[in-house]
């Protein structure tokens, strides 16, 4: 889902994280889904799905799960969106929320 | 091209960026066509401020446009961005409008206190050219005194604890053989080494013809480039090169008016910035703002809209070089739809002297250069000239011309 790269190995990601959009980094939409750019490590990412982007937007206001039902994702999909969250995590276009 | 240093894995994604962003990801924008120097190979053909220079206040309101339609960064250049007075000014106030500024110089201005004002700027990028290892390599393209300006500057910056520092290369004859002694430059100052493509555009269209590396020498650099992976940065230059073996990192596409493009200081915008042309000329922003050009430019559309590779399509290389560089095809006098003139094939070589001298090849739509060259080196600033003879028309509108229609058959646009 998403392209980055994971360079450092990190907590476990699930369904009851917290996860926000690192302050630093800029979304903004595309007709693919969005564009991320992180003005700390000047790395850019995709998002490669609308609804991935919908996601994105829902976090920060709870868990991942909350984050995930906001945007409509169903059980089947989870696994895949997990793993694209995970990925943009380790690659600190998301930070923990506290 | 595209001037993305930004890595991202080659994939699907290519082809919607062929279609074209809701915004630039960035783009280069020219401050001014002044400059103390004046390289052989100037994209820009610069030397003499124009005086439709975009005010200060105009800057201002590109910038917050920019933020507007968030357009990450932009790589500001010129001639040597930082002769403008507002300089630093408009640094300061792109960065605290949400633009990462990365900016290109020949360290003309780099004193010690505004390398220490850098260093503490953390949306600052700095590239300072540098096109020859030695003095001797480097002063005969970028004039006298160039290599000592650009390695005091590195010095000063470095000493502030610079440490998104950049040297810029632009790849010729004359220094492919010191790729290496480039990195030790960078490494030495903790700097990063971009090397890019020297393309036949400003004045380069002169000098590329002697200047260009030799076939041998694109398989020397791609060796090199592949030998050091992510660590040298290319802004997507080399992507003509992948025909000799695999992709290299960067997004392996010719982003002109899709991803990237050019304001020019006067306000125009290009499709790219090895396109300063009014073939290429997309509008200007003091019509409508830069957002109207980047949506509704006839030619971007064109640029947009799936193009085919004439001649170069059933070559099998096809897919990772797209035909090359359209600026350099253009400047060249080979036909867009052709091989670019550095095909690592030779076909662009054979296209090339088959042309022989039968074409005139198009020269730059304005030339800027210094009627004289700067007097006593680049060692002391030369004064920044005024263009005496205004050009005879005003900018080009976007709707005066239909820039493409006379370069590309309608068969190649599908």
């Amino acid at each position: 889902m998403a392209c980055a790269v994971s360079t450092k190995r990190m907590a476990e990601l699930t369904l009851d994280s917290a996860l926000r959009v690192h302050p630093r980094v800029s979304v903004r939409p595309e007709p693919f889904g969005a564009l991320l750019y992180h003005f700390g490590t000047r790395r850019l990412s995709f998002l490669k799905s609308t609804r991935l982007l919908h996601v994105v937007e829902h976090l920060g206001r709870g868990s991942v799960r909350e984050a995930l039902e906001a945007a409509g994702i169903d059980e089947r999909e989870t696994p895949d969106y997990l793993a694209a969250l995970r990925s943009l995590r380790d690659s600190d276009m998301l930070v923990a929320a506290t | 091209m595209s001037a993305v240093d930004a890595p991202a894995r080659p994939g699907r994604l290519i082809d919607h960026f062929e279609h074209g962003l809701n915004s630039p990801i960035c783009l280069t924008w020219e401050l001014t066509y002044a400059c103390n120097l004046s390289c052989i190979h100037c994209l820009s053909a610069s030397g003499r401020r124009d005086p439709r220079e975009l005010t200060t206040e105009e800057c201002k309101a590109v910038i917050d446009e920019l933020q507007r339609m968030q357009v990450f960064y932009v790589n500001i250049g010129g001639g040597e961005p930082t002769v403008r007075p507002d300089f630093w000014e408009l640094v300061d106030y792109a960065t605290s409008h949400d633009i990462g500024v990365k900016f290109s110089t020949n360290g003309v201005r780099i004193t010690d206190e505004v390398a220490r004002r850098l260093a503490a700027n953390d949306y600052v990028d700095i590239q300072i050219s540098l096109d020859g290892a030695t003095a001797e390599v480097n002063d005969a393209i970028r004039g006298p005194g160039s290599f000592d300006l650009a390695m005091r500057a590195l010095e000063r910056l470095s000493g502030a604890g610079m440490t998104r520092l950049k040297i810029s290369v632009v790849c010729t004859r004359t220094n492919i053989p010191q790729l290496d002694d480039f990195k030790a430059i960078a490494d030495r100052f903790g700097a990063q080494l971009r090397l890019t493509r020297l393309r036949p555009a400003g004045r380069g269209a002169d000098s590329w013809h002697e200047l260009h590396p030799t076939q041998a020498q694109q398989r020397e650099l791609y060796d090199w480039l592949v030998a050091h992976g992510e660590e040298v940065l290319t802004g997507d230059s080399f992507f003509h090169l992948s025909a000799l073996g695999g992709t290299l990192p960067g997004l392996n596409l010719c982003g002109a008016g899709r991803v990237v493009c050019l304001i020019d200081p006067i306000g125009d915008v290009y499709a790219c910035p090895f396109a300063i042309h009014e073939e290429f000329l997309a509008g200007n922003i003091r019509e409508h703002g830069f957002g109207h050009v980047w949506r509704e430019s006839e030619l971007f559309g064109r640029l947009r809209s799936p193009q085919s590779g004439g001649a170069c399509s059933s070559c099998a290389f096809f897919n990772s070089c797209k035909g090359g560089c359209m600026a350099a095809k253009f400047f060249t006098g080979l036909p867009l739809d052709g091989p670019d003139p550095e095909c690592v094939r030779g076909f662009g070589e054979t296209a090339l002297e088959e042309l022989g001298t039968s074409v005139e090849r198009p020269r730059p739509s304005v030339d800027r250069s210094h009627r004289t060259a700067p007097r006593g080196g680049a060692r002391r600033a030369t004064p920044v000239t005024l263009q005496r003879r205004r050009p005879a028309a005003p900018p080009i509108s976007a709707c005066n011309a239909n820039p493409v229609a006379e370069l590309m058959r309608p068969g190649d646009r599908e």
